[in-house]
């Protein structure tokens, strides 16, 4: 009995002193949490990359001047995708095998995303996509949530407008590539529901310099307004070419181009334009009632803090990201599947594309009010009320 | 919906773009007729004198015309030193070699231009203006007057220039036979060198022209090459009113096409142009056929 009891202290006593020693280390050294990152911060679509990968390592340097997460740094290991699904899920693969990271946010486009998405849930990661492809999260797919907004609701949120000023012949010019032809699917499938009657349907190159025959078309349709859905240079080329062909019907735009540049580069041009937007560029007309405000004016100062220039729509779709995934490891600890599991319960979680609650019927988590519409007014963005 | 109007704005803006095409196709042209190498990396001129000019304004706050003509002499310089570095260095080489040569520094030029000004897209202010022309029903930029007006004026230099002065002459001499041109005293090395400056300048000065109304990038030079070069091809090489038809046939044919049949195949069709000309008529729409001058 007696020797039972000594090795039972003298196990004990092992124990703790084991633990104590674990703890220690943990709160000397504590290895960081290694986050990853797969960003097109070059190529075609580095407009989208760029914002993204600075919004993150700026959220990520934050939160470790803070003193981390429970006292453990972040670590980010930001890939450059090139907006290259082959260079994606290379990428993807040395995050998951050679530096281990518990979780990855991005990649940028849809067609990243889509690359990647068998990896990742090969190797049971969570990933957190920044681009908008409706297909990234549905079907829902256990281990894949998005920030960024469903085209879809871009759509309805220009579908609802013309509703209201009961305009329903309508021309869309797309641009021919990932993002246009999205749209151009995405306009053509709601059009029934909304009572748009497409009347001409018009595409142009990412690369072509002069829309005006594909305008001339539609200024001598019926079309009370004219939708265009493409990413810079393509739209603001469109928006001189309108002005230029005088044509008077609206313009509207695509949330491809929800930034200073494309007012910058279309110049008189984009006078009066209107489109559907996060509300990252028009936060400080939002009221104050509004629950991403707190969440948006944060966002808009440290990034004009960092980096000099305003932050946009995209570079939200990082932050959201990063402070989705910040939530789900303060709560359930730096496991894969624990950060899965937590990131699925997020609700009411105010960010800067929207309020988020995922569920494990919905990884995209946004209602249509994510969208705001704004009008282009004297050479600034202004909310339409 | 066809209506007359229409017709007229198809017209007006096929004839802009192609003027546009047929300035950058004169830069082919002259570096082929003095030195028989097809210059890929004539795109990326034009996209250096829009770049040049941007970077020039808002680095150095010159006005306009300053930093034009400073933009021209910089992507001219350019030129030189392209031809200085990468083709004087390999004179004794087949013509293919070259014009791989030529790709090469193409994509060097893009990509030292990506690094150095990124990749964003530039506006440049109109020159005149943005209120849009009348002209029976159709309307045209005040920019478009501009590159018609500057278009013509090379093409009546370009002519006075290699049909009446010495070294226009000594140019072409060296493109019909070099070796001959220098037994009669012509420096061919000199009027190569030439060849890349004044091509360089002619690119560049298509790039500022156009750089209000397409906008420019470190990319733009693609695509504005080859529609330049599909110019030159229908144009048979000519660096006079050859290219100019060549360029505004092109310009009219994509806009007609993409007006009455479909926008997506506005590419298409300049490609199958240039594949139907090289296969059907190499020498060009506009030459005769080919009798050897002595």
């Amino acid at each position: 009995m007696k020797k039972c009891f000594i090795s039972t202290t003298l196990f004990s006593v092992i124990v703790t002193i084991l633990s104590i020693c674990m703890a220690g280390t943990q709160a000397f050294a504590a290895p960081p949490i290694k986050i990853g990152a797969l960003f097109s911060v070059s190529g075609p679509a580095a407009f989208l990359g760029e914002p993204e990968r600075n919004t993150a390592q700026m959220v990520v340097n934050e939160i470790n001047k803070a003193g981390g997460i429970k006292g453990q740094k972040l670590e980010l290991v930001v890939i450059d995708t090139q907006g290259d699904p082959a260079k994606a899920v290379q990428g993807a693969n040395k995050l998951i095998k050679d530096d281990k990271v518990v979780a990855i946010i991005g990649p940028s486009t849809t067609g990243d995303s889509m690359a990647v998405i068998p990896v990742v849930e090969k190797a049971e990661i969570p990933l957190i996509s920044c681009a908008a492809g409706i297909k990234i999260t549905d079907p829902i797919k256990k281990w894949i949530f998005k920030t960024a907004q469903n085209d879809a609701l871009a759509v309805a949120r220009i579908y609802e407008h013309l509703n209201k000023q009961k305009i329903s012949k309508i021309a869309i010019l797309t641009v021919s590539d990932g993002f246009g032809s999205s749209g151009r699917e995405q306009l053509v499938a709601h059009a029934k529901a909304f009572g748009m009657d497409i009347i001409s349907n018009e595409t142009y190159g990412p690369k072509d310099t002069d829309m005006t025959a594909q305008l001339t078309k539609i200024r001598g349709s019926s079309a009370q307004a004219i939708i265009c859905w493409g990413t810079n240079p393509g739209p603001a080329i469109v928006a001189r070419n309108v002005k230029q062909l005088g044509i008077k019907v609206p313009l509207f735009m695509s949330h491809g181009v929800s930034s200073k540049k494309f007012i910058e580069l279309a110049g008189n041009g984009a006078e009066g334009i209107m489109l559907p937007s996060g509300r990252v560029i028009v936060a400080s007309q939002i009221p104050n009632t509004d629950r991403q405000k707190k969440a948006l004016l944060s966002y808009v100062n440290s990034y004009k803090k960092a980096y000099k220039v305003e932050g946009d729509h995209f570079g939200g779709h990082a932050w959201d990201a990063m402070m989705l995934l910040k939530g789900a490891i303060e709560k359930a600890g730096i496991s894969p599947v624990a950060i899965r599991d937590q990131l699925e319960k997020t609700a009411k979680f105010a960010g800067i594309g929207g309020t988020f609650n995922y569920s494990a019927q919905d990884h995209a988590g946004l209602a249509k009010d994510a969208f705001v519409l704004v009008e282009v007014k004297n050479q600034n963005w202004k909310l339409v009320k | 919906m066809d209506n007359p109007s229409q017709l007229v704005q198809y017209v007006l803006s096929g004839l802009s773009n192609g003027a546009i095409y047929a300035l950058i196709g004169f830069g082919f042209a002259i570096i082929h007729n003095a030195t028989g190498i097809l210059n890929f990396a004539q795109g990326e001129f034009v996209m250096l004198g829009g770049m040049f000019t941007i970077f020039i304004l808002s680095f150095f706050n010159l006005p306009l015309v300053p930093a034009i003509v400073l933009a021209i002499v910089f992507s001219t310089l350019v030129g030189i030193l392209f031809e200085r570095l990468a083709i004087r260095p390999l004179k004794n080489v087949k013509p293919l070699s070259l014009v791989i040569i030529t790709i090469g520094a193409s994509i060097f030029i893009r990509g030292a231009a990506m690094l150095i000004w990124g990749k964003d897209t530039h506006a440049l202010p109109a020159f005149s203006g943005n209120a849009p022309l009348y002209v029976y029903g159709a309307t045209i930029m005040p920019q478009h007057l501009w590159i018609f007006g500057i278009t013509l004026l090379i093409i009546i230099a370009n002519k006075l220039f290699f049909s009446y002065s010495i070294i226009g002459k000594a140019m072409r001499a060296c493109a019909y036979n070099a070796h001959a041109a220098s037994l009669v005293g012509i420096d061919v090395k000199i009027m190569v060198l030439l060849s890349f400056a004044v091509s360089s300048a002619i690119g560049s000065m298509a790039g500022i022209i156009i750089a209000p109304l397409t906008m420019t990038s470190y990319d733009v030079g693609i695509m504005l090459g080859i529609k330049g070069f599909c110019a030159v091809i229908i144009g048979g090489m000519s660096s006079g009113l050859g290219t100019v038809l060549g360029g505004l046939l092109l310009g009219l044919l994509e806009s007609l096409g993409a007006g009455y049949i479909s926008a997506s195949y506005k590419d298409a069709i300049a490609f199958i142009i240039l594949l139907l000309i090289l296969f059907i008529r190499p020498e060009g729409l506009f030459k005769q056929k080919e009798t050897q001058r002595v």
